[in-house]
């Protein structure tokens, strides 16, 4: 039997292809902007410490990624979907709401996983950059920020009615996390009052969970970002299939 | 008699104020081909949407195959298929590329490659969906219909906006389906088309059901009339007919003559009569009521607004 999620991903990855415009906020933008930091802070350890700005800040551009993916293209592309009949026809055939999200998540799951490999290539090659966690540690918790992020994604991209009211929730959910989570700003410049909200953001202990591991620390060491990150997992997973408009 | 396959009864649908579909009931047998027509807005899309497990009913009871609806949604649509009035797919998708994806949905499949061959949009198969002309499109929907191998077929305004050729080519195609011995459910505003196609013929108008039998049936009971128009070819008054049984009325306009009546047999009694009284004809016109004057005696007005 085929399997509706593949053939799913496979179609909206194809279709990823065909639309270049969203590549550059995914792929190149995070990218051009860690470059633009990094040419102003270096890489040279910071006094005391063994990691320079680069080591710090490049899970901060993976967390960029993961929203820019999760959040603006999935909402954006399903919000045009409901307003152009698209999820209508895919209602009148036995597919559920949950294989439609699971395989929009896998087309953009690829592109993120692009995106990170870029930043990744930069960062190494340009900058010298140092991985001083365990391997697979860090697979495990980039996984699940990427999950949790999704299914925050998913909220939205069940709801939106209108490809116009999907852009626009899906800015005010981006642009906050963009600068009070540390992806686009360091997150240790923020005044106190917004590092407090930016606590209720799942993306701010996305990226501190990553950022943990990959600086050395163990994911068990993070106990309240591990649970906040799964905590949106479940909470994102049963509004968008509980409450999932077809139009 | 063959097994109901969907038996409806008294679905009501409201959307906010406007009550769409209003206590209608009536059954679909295996292997038929049902029409619903009834003017734009009737309720005719609903109801099917509802049969379709589309929509859910406020009230009332709809059984498809033995599911229902609204909890066995995708055990029941693996059985059906649905082309709709007014939906997409991605505009950058090639159209193998869509029937592949929807293909991966189904249990058993047909071959789509068959399917776009036999609607003429091969030639199309590697076309994006955005290239694609109206008629086109609504024909790959009628494509996308049947790709699940379904049981019962639900074909909404399915030949609005196409050209005469298609139109001939999709009721080919929709007998096929009956010889094949799926069931066809579809929805029309053109008469013609209903009485042609159909096997029974439910008529709908304001949500209500108001008639319900074969096209003949309906026609018999409720059409009215058969009129009768000659010309003899010089002024002629057709007074000296009204006293021939079955002559319903007539009337002059100079050289016209127009006879309305009850009975096909009072036809040859009109050409006997006239044979009689040593006329010529210039030109003899039977005219048969039709479905259209059914929906226009049953409901006072014609389909089309």
């Amino acid at each position: 039997m085929k399997s509706p999620f593949i053939a799913v991903s496979k179609s909206e990855f194809i279709l990823y292809l065909r639309e270049p415009s969203a590549f550059f906020f995914t792929l190149i933008f995070p990218l051009l902007l860690m470059l633009l930091f990094a040419s102003i802070w270096g890489n040279e350890p910071f006094p005391g410490e063994e990691f320079g700005y680069v080591d710090f800040s490049v899970t901060a551009f993976m967390g960029m990624v993961m929203v820019t993916s999760f959040i603006m293209s999935l909402t954006t592309s399903m919000a045009a979907y409901r307003e152009k009949g698209i999820l209508k026809r895919f209602r009148a055939a036995p597919v559920t709401p949950f294989s439609i999200l699971m395989g929009q998540l896998a087309a953009v799951f690829a592109v993120t996983v692009a995106g990170v490999i870029l930043l990744l290539i930069a960062g190494f090659a340009i900058y010298d950059l140092k991985f001083m966690g365990n391997f697979f540690e860090f697979v495990f918790v980039f996984h699940l920020s990427a999950v949790s992020i999704a299914a925050l994604g998913f909220i939205p991209a069940s709801l939106a009615p209108t490809a116009r009211s999907g852009e626009v929730i899906a800015n005010i959910m981006y642009f906050p996390m963009l600068f009070l989570s540390g992806a686009a700003l360091p997150h240790s410049m923020l005044p106190d009052f917004l590092k407090d909200i930016s606590l209720l953001l799942p993306l701010t202990h996305a990226i501190k969970l990553m950022q943990g591991v990959w600086l050395g620390g163990h994911f068990w060491d993070y106990p309240v970002h591990l649970a906040v990150l799964i905590g949106f997992v479940f909470a994102g997973l049963f509004v968008s299939v509980r409450f999932f408009r077809w139009e | 008699m063959s097994e109901n396959v969907v038996t409806v009864q008294n679905l009501i649908k409201h959307y906010k104020d406007v009550k769409a579909v209003d206590g209608i009931s009536f059954a679909v047998k295996r292997g038929e081909i049902f029409g619903i027509v009834g003017p734009n807005g009737a309720g005719k899309t609903t109801t099917i949407e509802c049969i379709a497990s589309m929509r859910r009913a406020d009230s009332g009871s709809v059984d498809v195959l033995g599911l229902d609806p609204v909890k066995d949604s995708i055990v029941l649509k693996r059985r059906i298929g649905l082309q709709q009035q007014e939906s997409e797919i991605q505009d950058r998708l090639r159209l193998w590329e869509a029937m592949e994806l929807f293909s991966s949905f189904y249990d058993t499949v047909l071959d789509w490659k068959a399917l776009l061959k036999q609607l003429n949009l091969w030639e199309k198969k590697d076309s994006f969906y955005s290239a694609l002309s109206g008629g086109q499109k609504k024909r790959f929907f009628v494509a996308m219909a049947l790709i699940g191998d379904p049981e019962i077929v639900f074909l909404d305004e399915f030949t609005s906006g196409l050209d005469p050729q298609s139109r001939i080519s999709i009721w080919k195609l929709v007998k096929e389906l009956r010889d094949q011995g799926r069931t066809i459910v579809l929805s029309t505003h053109y008469m013609d088309e209903a009485e042609k196609l159909c096997d029974r013929v439910a008529i709908i108008d304001h949500g209500k059901l108001t008639a319900l039998d074969s096209p003949s049936n309906l026609i018999s009971m409720h059409g009215g009339h058969i009129r009768v128009q000659f010309d003899v070819g010089d002024v002629f008054d057709g007074e000296s007919l009204s006293r021939l049984e079955g002559v319903e009325s007539v009337l002059n306009d100079g050289n016209v003559c127009t006879l309305e009546v009850s009975a096909s047999s009072t036809i040859v009694e009109i050409v006997k009569k006239l044979d009689a009284m040593g006329q010529g004809l210039d030109s003899f016109r039977i005219e048969a009521p039709t479905l259209e004057d059914v929906f226009l005696n049953i409901t006072g007005r014609e389909v089309r607004d």
